[in-house]
């Protein structure tokens, strides 16, 4: 399929989810899909530096929170439109990436990964202690109850829900060109034999810095808004093992190989934790996604889609 | 005397207390084409590892056409001219074997500067590099549906699609039928006569003797024997390293 | 102006007390990871398991929480063995230990702290001994005896260790594995089996650990996640494999730790530890005694 005809496609199947939601009576279809979307975002911009490279990520936490509380930020200094807060949240991450990257990317990836884990850790500790953007007691943002888009007053959460859909069409499209770009194919060498590509030929530092950068800005942009969606940020939310666990299980449960398993990841595992937090209670629904996460990585390496794969396969003659 | 392609000088490695490669020296000349052969565990995949810069030397210096190695990474001087193949194949594993061949193409061949590649002279070369070691009635394949045989000559031809200055085959015919090995031979002095230096690493002494200007021989990280190979292969340290 | 001297000492000394207790918690990941390259960041979830079996049955039973610590090395060696198996077999074999072993290791992690919130809740959870709550006294320095205790008996461990890994058939087969695993099999010794008595004996330190753990402090269900920089912090430090160098680095996170905490407040303590390991890996990855 021609990438404007995909693009085309993405943003036509964003429409229709968007008009959708609006025929549905309850504002719970936006706070839930919210959510949903948001996690596509992190469970796509995962997947270009843990699926396309394999350098395993643990702190999804921090770039998230890093995006969340550059936006409390500026709600404290200097009020500007979300749009705006989504690209410095983006930069703020992208550019924290970079430097994690530069520091530690040399080094084996365990190390890489361990060393994800360490700046979670460093970053939460870092913002609890700063006072301007709340610490521990947390920050609230007041959002209004509607705004104007489109020559209409909508809810709020309408805005945000199409600013998260937005972004979850342009992480998708962004992963989808790397793929198939020459990017795309660095990146695949280096995870299948780093050593190897360096031999060949291939710059892997350079590559994975920005493989780096981008899953970093990505999920910066992902908690930019999210200030405006909770009302309330503390940084245990902001810094909550969940996002690391999601980010993470998503994609292998959907599939790394290529953009469309963190998709199926992020919509299947989304909506199951949405209905068992309603049914059950949150703790288990989290439960739910690390058993989930074991379970795949153990039996189906390879995600559903490789899973699907599988089955054409055998039944082709 | 021209400067030569390839100059090592007092090359020192070690891994803790193990010393690897004790002051290595050694010159190859452009165009030349170098045998270098040694126990197991003499340490000559580390010498070719501290050559391409996949693994770093504590001391001593490498300058290759001319140019300092140290502190270099391996893909710079995979571009530079440097290629490689590895004693244990290590393909691609997700990517189809002629796209094996398309990496060293697209990022070492395409990355100098001053050359032009089309798309379709890429696919051209892969092809071209594939039917050079008979593998391109595979090319769709994937690196795990190949043999033993067939991975290390993927090994060989992914190191030649770098299109090098100097090749270093480390053991590319272990496991070769006779005729095989005479192909790779014939293809070897082929590629020489065009140009390439060449450093065939080789425990097959028959195709070593036929095919080097130049003997090496490598013991416990040491160089103990350089010249000429029928010399070579009657000192009798060299005699002694290899039955004693 | 008055330099708290006695202060200082005394947080140099308490640092010393944790960093010997740190020895313990680390030694299982000096196995594991700086031996058998297994990265297990579950770890300290292995830990805080063995301190709320410490509770329960230290609770039930009135049994000394260093007891349940030595009856349960049994059990967490066979557990470590199992974990060790599924773990060769899902991903060792194939290759694939790089993305989907670490991702099995945080997927254990997760759960075992997300079951554990589930049973026990998230107050926090002690032991009763007589040891805990009286201290030593000499001048002004303080010595508490929850923190003498654990440290002493975590230095006997680590020497048993070194004794077992230096001078038995097995200890040294374990120290071979490590450095080359196909010379090993060469020697008729199944390196997969020498592995997962090594695993075992990794997450069989951690019952161990973990009884210390809840001598010293109370514990609830998260207290694990500040343990993975730590445990890393202090391998990597130490240098990957080398077993004295992990109680180097030990007791010098331990005094850094005992300080920051003192002058600037505990809220600091865990940046000390991850910021040392992320420094670490960025400026000297081979650590102190590293080759």
């Amino acid at each position: 399929m021609q990438s404007r005809t995909f693009i085309l496609l993405t943003l036509l199947v964003a429409a229709a989810c968007f008009a959708a939601a609006q025929l549905v009576s309850n504002n719970y279809v936006f706070f839930a899909g919210y959510t949903v979307l948001q996690f596509i975002v992190l469970a796509t911009a995962w997947n270009i530096l843990g699926g396309y490279c394999g350098y395993v990520n643990f702190g999804s936490a921090a770039f998230f929170a890093l995006g969340a509380y550059s936006t409390v930020f500026f709600y404290k200094a200097f009020p500007m439109p979300i749009p705006a807060l989504i690209v410095i949240g983006g930069l703020v991450s992208g550019i924290v990436g970079f430097g994690m990257g530069y520091l530690t990317l040399r080094l084996r990836g365990s190390f890489f990964a361990i060393a994800t884990l360490a700046l979670a850790v460093v970053l939460q500790t870092l913002i609890v202690n700063w006072d301007y953007v709340g610490g521990s007691r947390g920050a609230y943002i007041i959002r209004p109850n509607t705004i104007a888009f489109a020559g209409r007053e909508i809810p709020y959460i309408e805005y945000l829900f199409l600013l998260m859909l937005t972004l979850a069409a342009l992480a998708i499209i962004a992963a989808r060109t790397i793929e198939r770009s020459r990017l795309g194919f660095g990146f695949a060498t280096i995870r299948d034999d780093e050593l190897a590509a360096e031999a060949s030929g291939v710059p892997t530092l350079r590559l994975k810095l920005i493989a780096t950068t981008i899953s970093g800005a990505l999920m910066g942009m992902a908690g930019a808004p999210f200030p405006y969606y909770i009302g309330y940020l503390q940084p245990q939310s902001a810094f909550a093992l969940d996002y690391a666990v999601n980010s993470i299980a998503m994609p292998m449960i959907g599939g790394t190989a290529s953009w469309i398993g963190p998709l199926i990841g992020a919509i299947l595992l989304g909506t199951i934790q949405q209905v068992a937090t309603v049914t059950i209670s949150s703790a288990v629904n989290v439960l739910i996604v690390g058993v989930l996460l074991v379970l795949f990585v153990i039996i189906a390496p390879n995600g559903l889609v490789g899973l699907v794969q599988d089955l054409m396969r055998r039944g082709r003659p | 005397m021209t400067e030569p392609l390839l100059h090592i000088e007092q090359v020192s490695k070690r891994f803790g207390g193990f010393v690897a490669l004790d002051g290595i020296n050694l010159e190859v000349a452009p165009g030349e084409r170098l045998g270098l052969i040694g126990p197991n565990g003499s340490g000559k995949s580390t010498l070719v590892n501290c050559i391409c810069g996949t693994l770093h030397n504590e001391a001593g210096s490498v300058t290759f056409d001319g140019r300092k190695m140290d502190g270099l990474p391996a893909h710079q001087r995979t571009v530079l001219g440097l290629a490689r193949s590895f004693q244990l194949p290590r393909p691609f594993a997700s990517l189809s074997v002629a796209e094996n061949l398309r990496v060293p193409l697209l990022y070492a061949v395409k990355a100098r500067s001053g050359s032009h590649l089309s798309a379709t002279e890429l696919d051209e070369r892969c092809v071209e590099y594939l039917r050079l070691v008979a593998l391109d009635h595979k090319a769709a394949k994937r690196p795990r549906d190949l043999t033993q045989v067939e991975m290390r000559k993927l090994e060989l031809a992914r190191a030649l699609a770098a299109e090098p200055k100097l090749l270093i085959a480390d053991e590319s015919m272990a496991g070769l039928s006779h005729s095989e090995i005479e192909d790779i031979l014939k293809l070897l002095m082929e590629l020489n006569g065009r140009g390439i230096t060449i450093i065939l690493i080789e425990h097959i002494m028959s195709a070593v003797m036929s095919f080097s200007q130049r003997l090496v021989v490598l013991v416990s990280g040491r160089k103990i024997a350089d010249g000429n190979p029928a010399e070579v292969v009657r000192n009798p340290e060299v005699e002694k390293a290899y039955l004693g | 102006m008055d330099f708290p001297f006695e202060l200082l000492i005394n947080a140099i000394i308490a640092g010393v007390l944790l960093g010997g207790f740190y020895i313990a918690v680390t030694v299982g990941i000096s196995i594991a990871f700086g031996m058998l390259d297994i990265v297990n960041i579950a770890h300290p979830a292995f830990i805080i398991l063995g301190s709320y079996l410490a509770y329960i049955i230290n609770a039930s039973f009135g049994l000394d929480p260093v007891l349940v610590g030595l009856l349960m090395l049994p059990v967490f060696f066979v557990l470590g063995a199992a974990v060790y198996q599924v773990y060769y077999l899902s991903f060792e074999k194939r290759g694939q230990e790089a993305l989907r072993g670490l991702a099995f290791f945080f997927g254990i992690l997760f759960i075992t702290e997300v079951a554990l919130i589930l049973v026990f809740g998230v107050d926090y959870r002690y032991v009763e001994a007589p040891y805990i709550g009286p201290a030593a006294h000499f001048a002004f320095i303080d010595l508490p005896f929850r923190m003498l205790i654990p440290c002493v008996l975590a230095l006997g461990m680590f020497a048993a260790l070194q004794l077992y890994l230096g001078r038995t058939y097995v200890g040294r087969a374990i120290m071979a594995v490590a450095q080359d695993q196909g010379a090993l099999s060469l020697m008729a010794a199944n390196p997969i089996r020498i592995k997962r008595i090594a695993f075992g004996i990794s997450i069989a330190t951690a019952a161990m650990a973990g009884a210390f753990l809840i001598i010293i402090q109370p514990v609830e269900p998260s207290v694990g996640r500040e343990y993975i920089g730590r445990v890393f912090a202090i391998c990597v430090l130490g240098g990957l494999g080398s077993l004295p160098g992990t109680v180097i680095a030990a007791l010098l996170l331990g005094v850094v730790e005992s300080i920051t905490a003192t002058f600037y407040g505990p809220s600091w303590a865990p940046a000390v530890s991850f910021g040392f390991l992320l420094l670490t890996l960025a400026f000297r990855p081979a650590g102190i005694l590293g080759r």
